[in-house]
């Protein structure tokens, strides 16, 4: 493959594309798709076809649209957007096409959910085909690639992307190019690239929706990464819950193997990289670097002590570079775009755009691409559309497991790294789950404990025993048997477990207790004092089911 | 290769000879690509499991002794993972998502509607062998919420009364 090739590609697929009068984009992402929108795109091609319109009229598959609550979603000649389509409208759809559009399906791209963002990541989604790869290149796809691998020095890529300000997208915010280096410098002839696609966090989607949608802008930044750290061999760990994104993803590398865009010797340069596949089996703790390369190497997804770290040693001791998704995502846009003008995006110490999953007791709830720093209450009230059915806002939850409960009080804070870890939260993955006055603080506690208890790896005791014990007592509260030392039990182990636990399972997990006692504790008192779940979510005995104490 | 195992007791005595059952053909076919190494013990059990639904007592010894490993070690990776199961659905399966979004958007409540009226918890069957009621941790369908996923179809925005609605026309039929 060469560059010529590439712009060849493109152009074929620029001159195909425009032969097309109409285009009709229908979202394939697993949302819409559980709403039979792969049934309205192939009643769609039926009718079109049926019309003798096949020339003038195309029906595409597309990732994803966003505003997942209104799928199935679709866009026509990228103005128009329809919401909720069955396969009974693809008539009237093409009715309208050289019309007004259909008003009953009308779905404003103008509203604040599309105008507020703005889209790096995302930026493919909704408009290519994630199943060819001929319409990622002629997208501009693989150029960065080229450019990379071609015109710059390993060093150059590091430089480029420690500049940009990147942080790690998993959740942590680690410096990228500051992984990248070290794993430059380890030396040895076998490294590894490892894509963490293992999103466990309850409550978080966008890792498998960008997998769907845009695959090749995964591979493409891995492909880069490779280069820059001297890495040969690459693994996407990604979970088995994800049956559609794996699919995308393995077509997605056989077009890419089959091009020579990954393989040996990629544009002619010197660099040789291959991709395989592994798939997760239903362990958050694999989501852990560490506990990840545990399974990868086919054994028990337990996490090991760092250091070492993975940089240095990692999977079966080689050096390997181990990042998420979203981070391998942004890696493109950087290089051909450049540094200055990624740093130009977001806040001081973080930089680019950040996509959430925004969930829960919200209007508008989908995928959602920012830029570091919007104010909380604007991703909630504006994009998100506010509280549905009257609603009164009670805390955002972001996460995960991992991350804490943000009260109304905070709803004026600008969203990044720093400003969510002062208030007690973190930025975790993404996961943006908002909740209102039908949830109960402690009972949503004791979820996100239930799920650490049940996913602890059992290695060290802190994480295995102790969150056990916060899950009796959060248990014994909401059954309304909690006295007032139960809460001070609650607060010294909750320290504990942070503390002295193994790994980020561990020490996060008291996470949503600390922060719930921190902004909601007199619903913790009004379970205990008054047994009442103010919420109304708790099932609180009488007194006279009470085990006399 | 002549392989000795042990058979479980009653179960699969259709699959005597595993090289001439195309279902190990497929399990073979991976540990294969793996060149059988020990590493390959989560890809093959996943192909156990989507070749027969479950992983029993005789697939396990059979995966450890093709990839010469200790079947304590595969015992131990096989009950570690959740989506691994040791023990065979029913004949559909209801996965129910419990993740944080389904969770607020009364998860629970579907849950407790099935226990009441078919008396199962997650990770049980129904009584007549027809349906498997599974819990997921996040199956990423949370714009959705909430959702469940019967067999292979994923629905969103669900209702006690439309699960068991399903359910019903899965035990009746």
């Amino acid at each position: 493959m060469t560059f010529d090739e590439l712009q060849e590609i493109a152009d074929i697929e620029h001159e195909k594309q425009s032969c097309f009068k109409h285009q009709i984009n229908v979202c394939i992402a697993a949302g819409c798709v559980s709403c039979q929108s792969d049934i309205v795109r192939d009643v769609l091609q039926k009718e079109v076809e049926r019309r003798g319109l096949e020339n003038f009229v195309k029906v595409k598959g597309v990732g994803c649209l966003g505003l997942c609550t209104a799928g199935p979603l679709l866009m026509v000649d990228g103005k128009t957007m329809y919401q909720g389509v069955t396969a009974q409208d693809a008539s009237d759809i093409i009715d309208a096409l050289e019309g007004s559009p259909v008003g009953r399906l009308d779905c404003s791209s103008q509203m604040p959910f599309f105008k507020r963002q703005q889209k790096i990541v995302l930026e493919n989604c909704g408009k290519i085909d994630p199943e060819n790869i001929e319409d990622y290149i002629a997208a501009g796809g693989y150029r960065a690639m080229h450019t990379a691998l071609t015109t710059m020095m390993p060093s150059e890529v590091i430089e480029q992307v420690t500049k940009s300000g990147l942080r790690g997208r998993g959740g942590g915010g680690f410096p990228t190019g500051l992984k990248w280096a070290t794993v430059t410098k380890s030396v040895n002839h076998t490294k590894y690239v490892i894509c963490n696609a293992d999103e466990g966090d309850p409550g978080a989607f966008m890792d498998r929706s960008v997998l769907e949608s845009d695959p090749h802008r995964v591979i493409e930044g891995m492909v880069i990464a490779a280069y820059a750290t001297g890495a040969n061999h690459g693994f996407i760990y990604v979970r088995a819950e994800y049956p559609l994104a794996i699919k995308r993803l393995k077509r997605a590398i056989s077009q890419a193997e089959r091009m020579g865009l990954i393989g040996n010797n990629i544009f002619d340069s010197t660099c040789s990289f291959d991709i395989k596949i592994r798939l997760g089996a239903g362990a958050f703790v694999c989501g852990e670097e560490t506990a990840l390369m545990s399974s990868i190497e086919g054994r028990r997804g337990t996490p090991r002590p760092r250091p070492p770290f993975p940089a240095e040693s990692g999977l079966w001791n080689y050096p390997t570079l181990i990042n998420n998704v979203e981070t391998f995502a942004n890696i493109a846009p950087i290089i051909s775009k450049g540094n200055a003008w990624f740093a130009g995006i977001g806040t001081e110490k973080s930089k680019g755009t950040k996509v959430f999953a925004l969930a829960g007791r919200v209007k508008n709830t989908g995928l959602i691409e920012v830029p570091m720093g919007t104010m909380l209450r604007d991703i909630v009230f504006d994009i998100g559309g506010g509280i549905p059915d009257g609603g009164k806002f009670k805390a955002v939850q972001t996460g995960g497991p991992s991350g804490g409960c943000i009260p109304e009080q905070f709803l004026d804070m600008p969203v990044d790294y720093e400003s969510l870890a002062k208030i007690g939260s973190i930025m975790g993955s993404g996961g943006m789950i908002v909740m209102d006055h039908t949830s109960c603080m402690v009972d949503v506690a004791k979820f996100f404990m239930e799920f650490c208890m049940s996913e602890s790896c059992g290695k060290c005791i802190p994480c295995r025993v102790g969150t056990a014990q916060m899950h009796d007592i959060l248990c014994k509260i909401t059954e309304g048997n909690a006295s007032k030392d139960d809460v001070l039990m609650l607060e010294d182990l909750s320290d504990l477990v942070k503390n002295s636990s193994l790994c980020g399972l561990g020490q996060s997990s008291p996470n949503p207790t600390l922060s719930t006692l921190r902004y909601f504790k007199d619903e913790y008192i009004a379970h205990i004092e008054d047994r009442n779940c103010p919420a109304g979510v708790c099932k609180i005995k009488t007194f006279s089911n009470k085990e006399v104490r | 290769m002549e392989i000795k195992v042990e058979r479980a007791s009653g179960t699969k005595g259709e699959s005597a000879k595993p090289a001439e059952d195309r279902r190990w053909q497929m399990v073979d076919r991976v540990m294969r690509l793996h060149g059988y190494q020990s590493h390959a013990i989560i890809e093959t059990l996943h192909a156990v499991q989507e070749s027969f639904g479950y992983i029993d007592t005789y697939a396990l010894n059979y995966v450890a002794k093709k990839l010469k490993v200790p079947l304590s070690r595969v015992y131990g990776v096989a009950t570690f993972y959740h989506f691994f199961s040791l023990k065979p659905a029913g004949e559909h399966t209801c996965v129910v998502c419990k993740g944080t979004a389904c969770y607020i958007k009364g998860a629970e409540d579907i849950l407790n509607g099935i226990s009441e009226h078919y008396g199962i918890a997650p990770g049980e069957t129904t009584a007549d062998g027809k349906v498997s009621v599974v819990l997921a941790r996040c199956i990423g369908a949370c714009g959705l919420a909430p959702a469940v996923v019967y067999d292979d179809e994923v629905v969103g925005k669900n209702t006690p009364q439309t699960v068991l609605d399903k359910i019903g026309r899965w035990t009746n039929s």
